[in-house]
């Protein structure tokens, strides 16, 4: 691996300071319910759960499906856990207030999204994780719908509200906080991937049976990296619950997961930037560039064909399908963007117009 | 005589109602070069994989320096199949996965290279060092264990040195020439520390020339490292040149053993595995 | 004497469901078996086919609206085949699986565009939509009529495999790819082949399945389909009397869980039963072992 230097980090640093102030100018700016913030905040959401879901699939080579599965949890226990003692008996209108008798602080209840999660992932990684690719895949995938039923079940409704909504939790207004919370986050996760552990996870996806054969224990491995996926997938599922400022188990279907797989796909399996990239621009096309393809139009007496509610998603999932297809790398491969990286490419390009001249 | 630091016995693999392995009992001893040699299909690969923990034998007891590492006997459906000898002989099940055999010291490469072909040449070598490390997630995440993965760093740089690819370490793996791939592959397993290096047709795909060359790195490592080198190989001249021992494998079962000139003069040998044919011819 | 009044209905729902789910597990199994792909847009392309019928019926009549349905179904399931997945036939196996999930994305969208997002009636059936009385219990011919075509299919099917030229030509594709491509046997041809089965036999269950429903929207499919599909693994996947076999298994105690009054859990306890399966037996009931060469 090449040496980092001191003043790519110190570059990239500075850079990302300047994007915190412009988001932190724009939330001063703009109106709280903008179209732009809203892609800000749910990018930064997908972005922190892409990655998550990346660590899993793109770095250590496990075909996971149950990221929506990990979310919900994640997203349940925060709001289980930080509704204030006073708000419970409207929320729980069913179920006489609920059981839980206390609340804590928001932070403590994202961290405990995260570790409920990988608790669950832990439970569950035990047996599945012995299974081969597809099989994985279907087993983590029935496991999400699993704990959608559990979630939804009336006589759990003292902990979970049945199949009613969660909600006066604290929330966020800010897009700074969501910001804040996912990039910390996947800092940790780079961190993970460029560390021993991380090492260890990639030489799995390349060829387990080699990387048993240099004294890897692969169930411990694979299961550390489910835990950690999980882990983030939950602080992801409560930042999520934060936004919607309601929870409900019934929108986090397999669909959910399928829509996190093709960002992560379209980003780059195995590249952290581009999961962060693929989610911003995923929820921008999504919520908002695409959007004129909604509404009917007319231009003069001319009624623009196609064009209604609904075909915006379908222009959409042409443009994955195309990237599926003929750009099976996604955007950015399994490359990162980074500071080194810009700067050996100019170097090089300089080099070659040198050399060619 | 010097100590033995690889025990087989009565090792046999069956799967389903082939016996891939049958009832094969060998020794290697401290300092050795051994090899295992017989025709295709002999049973030779899966010898080793009974032996690095990816098959359970289906019976019998493999020990590393005086302790077993693998022990079964047939359970379930193979106690009815079971074709082999020796059923009643081990009682005991003793099942270790390959990481744990390698740790204890036993490296191994493959027949049909399996290098870490998205990382690089360093990243490949690095790997080796993870099993010994005394980090753990944390320590590891917020680079607490400076100390330890600069020292990981730097013998992985050594040993890159010593097997003259450290020029090469920034090169990703899949993207080399086969014949240093070979040479990758080996290095990493050295990087494990291992007593005992496993070999699986080393100079598979290789020319002559080439062949010559492996047969002295062959034997620096084992000098240099103090290793011992069990290996499979079909290049006669190789096996010959370097071997103290030789045994030869046929459908699975031991067919003779000796130095390299008994073998070549064991008529035994000379039907089953150099043919039949050359002596009507 | 009381308990069987009580609970046949759900026995025959289940029957009938289990049938259903047959017919889609076949397509699931048979691409599976020769693909080595799990076709995500399978349970899509059974929707697709409940709206085709809606709209065929919405201008044509019957007898017409259900050959077309057949036909129509079947040229989507070839044009998804050579569309999104015979590009990708030397790609990892998981890009595959990943274009497979893009296509369900995007039929779902479609459907939902189309209809609007509106759930659509399904027309009623003359015949089958018909209630009859089995023993104590009334209920849809469609119900009783399912299981037979199902078997009736099924060993047709077999017949098709088992002894003619393609069904040939399946089971050595299904068997090694890369050598029956050497020995001659055109490979796309088999797999367009599998695909036109598959969508065949779906298109079949949906009429059966959703002449149970009064109305079909874009997500219909999706549970159905995944259920199809654990059936599949359930009987081991690749294996047709497995996948026939588990899709009964699975449609009848999933009826059962809803007569106990566990209605909630008729779904997870589908996953949980093929998390269990695998654990216990990862190739399911028939399925073959296969060991990865070291």
């Amino acid at each position: 691996m090449k040496k980092t230097r001191t003043s790519d980090i110190v570059i990239s640093v500075c850079l990302y300071l300047v994007l915190l102030g412009f988001i932190l100018f724009l939330d001063r700016t703009l109106p709280a319910t903008d179209i732009a913030l809203t892609v800000l905040k749910k990018g930064c959401i997908y972005s922190l759960v892409a990655v998550s879901m990346n660590l899993l699939n793109g770095f250590t080579g496990l075909f996971s499906l149950g990221q929506a599965g990990f979310m919900m949890i994640g997203g349940y226990t925060y709001a289980i856990l930080t509704i204030p003692v006073e708000a419970r008996d409207s929320v729980y209108q069913y179920f006489n207030g609920g059981i839980v008798r206390f609340s804590v602080p928001f932070w403590v209840g994202l961290i405990a999204a995260g570790i409920v999660a990988a608790i669950f992932a832990w439970l569950i990684g035990l047996p599945v994780l012995r299974l081969k690719s597809d099989y994985l895949a279907i087993a983590t995938l029935g496991f999400a719908e699993i704990m959608r039923a559990f979630f939804q079940w009336d006589s759990l409704g003292v902990l979970t509200n049945g199949s009613n909504m969660l909600r006066k939790y604290p929330a966020f207004r800010s897009t700074v906080f969501p910001f804040v919370t996912a990039s910390l986050c996947i800092g940790i996760i780079v961190l993970i991937i460029n560390s021993s552990y991380g090492r260890a996870f990639r030489a799995i996806r390349d060829d387990e049976i080699a990387a048993e054969a240099m004294g890897i224990n692969l169930a411990k491995h694979k299961r550390m990296s489910f835990c950690i996926s999980s882990f983030f997938a939950g602080v992801g599922g409560a930042l999520l619950a934060m936004y919607q400022t309601s929870i409900q188990a019934a929108p986090f279907k397999s669909a959910m997961t399928y829509e996190i797989l093709l960002i992560v796909v379209i980003g780059g399996l195995g590249s952290v930037t581009g999961s962060c990239i693929g989610s911003f621009l995923f929820i921008a096309c999504s919520e908002w560039w695409l959007r004129f393809l909604d509404a009917e139009t007319t231009i003069g007496t001319f009624r623009v064909p196609l064009l209604r509610s609904g075909f915006r998603k379908v222009v959409f999932s042409v443009i994955i399908m195309l990237i599926v297809l003929f750009a099976q790398k996604g955007i950015m491969g399994n490359k990162e963007f980074s500071v080194s990286g810009i700067r050996d490419w100019l170097t090089k390009k300089k080099q070659k117009k040198e050399a060619g001249a | 005589m010097s100590q033995n630091i690889l025990k087989a016995e009565d090792i046999t693999m069956q799967f389903g109602g082939v016996v891939a392995v049958n009832n094969l009992s060998l020794e290697v001893n401290e300092g050795e070069i051994v090899a295992l040699i017989g025709p295709n299909g002999a049973g030779k690969t899966t010898a080793f994989n009974c032996i690095t923990g990816v098959y359970e034998p289906t019976n019998g007891r493999v020990s590393f320096c005086g302790t077993p590492i693998v022990e079964s006997y047939p359970t379930g459906k193979m106690k009815k199949q079971y074709l082999g000898e020796n059923a009643g002989k081990y009682t005991r099940r003793i099942v270790n996965t390959p990481d744990v055999i390698t740790k204890a010291g036993i490296a191994r490469t493959f027949q049909n290279i399996r290098l870490f072909s998205s990382m690089t040449v360093f990243e490949n070598v690095l790997i080796a060092k993870h099993m010994r490390a005394k980090q753990n997630l944390f320590t590891a995440t917020f680079r607490l264990n400076h100390a330890e993965e600069q020292r990981m760093r730097s013998e992985t740089m050594e040993l890159l040195k010593m097997q003259d690819l450290d020029h090469l370490k920034d090169e990703i793996a899949g993207s080399l020439p086969y014949g240093i791939q070979r040479r990758l592959e080996i290095a990493r397993a050295l990087a494990t520390d291992p007593k005992l290096l496993l070999l699986d047709e080393p100079a598979a795909g290789m020319n002559p020339q080439e062949t010559q060359e492996l047969t002295d790195f062959i034997r620096q490592i084992r000098d240099e490292y103090h290793l011992t080198i069990f290996m499979i190989e079909h290049h006669m001249d190789l096996v010959m040149q370097i071997s103290d021992r030789v045994y030869v494998l046929d459908f699975g079962k031991l067919l003779a053993t000796g130095t390299p000139e008994e073998i070549q003069n064991n008529p035994r040998v000379i039907e089953a595995y150099l043919g039949v044919s050359e002596e009507d011819a | 004497m009381d308990f069987l009044s009580k609970n046949l209905p759900y026995l025959l729902a289940g029957i009938s469901v289990g049938g259903q789910y047959a017919l889609i597990a076949i397509g699931y199994t048979m691409v599976y078996g020769i693909l080595r792909l799990i076709n995500f847009a399978h349970g899509d392309i059974f929707t697709v086919a409940g709206l085709i019928l809606i709209y065929a019926t919405t201008i044509l009549p019957l007898y017409i609206s259900i050959p077309l349905t057949l036909v129509a179904t079947v040229a989507l399931g070839y044009i998804v085949e050579r569309a999104a997945y015979k590009p990708l036939r030397n790609a990892p196996r998981m890009s595959v699986m990943i274009s497979a999930i893009g296509v369900s994305y995007l039929l779902q969208n479609l459907a939902l565009y189309i209809t609007g997002g509106l759930a659509q009636t399904y027309p009623a059936i003359p015949f089958i939509s018909n209630t009859i009385s089995v023993g104590p219990a009334t209920t849809k011919v469609v119900t009783v009529i399912t299981p037979i075509l199902t078997i009736i299919l099924v060993i047709a099917l077999m017949q098709l495999i088992g002894h003619t030229k393609i069904g040939m030509a399946m089971r050595a594709v299904a068997n090694d790819f890369e050598t029956s491509r050497l020995m001659g046997i055109k490979v796309d041809t088999v797999i367009s082949m599998t695909f036109i089965i598959g969508s065949f036999l779906a298109a079949v269950g949906s009429i059966l399945y959703f002449a149970n429903y009064p109305s079909v929207i874009p997500t219909s499919g999706a549970m159905p389909g995944l259920k199809a599909f654990v059936a599949a693994v359930f009987g081991g996947i690749g294996s047709i009397p497995g996948a026939v076999i588990g899709a009964f298994i699975i449609g009848i105690s999933e009826n059962i869980i809803k007569g106990l009054g566990w209605t909630t859990f008729s779904d997870a306890f589908t996953f949980a039963l093929l998390i269990i399966v695998l654990l216990v037996k990862p190739t399911g009931l028939f399925g073959e072992k296969a060991t990865d060469k070291v």
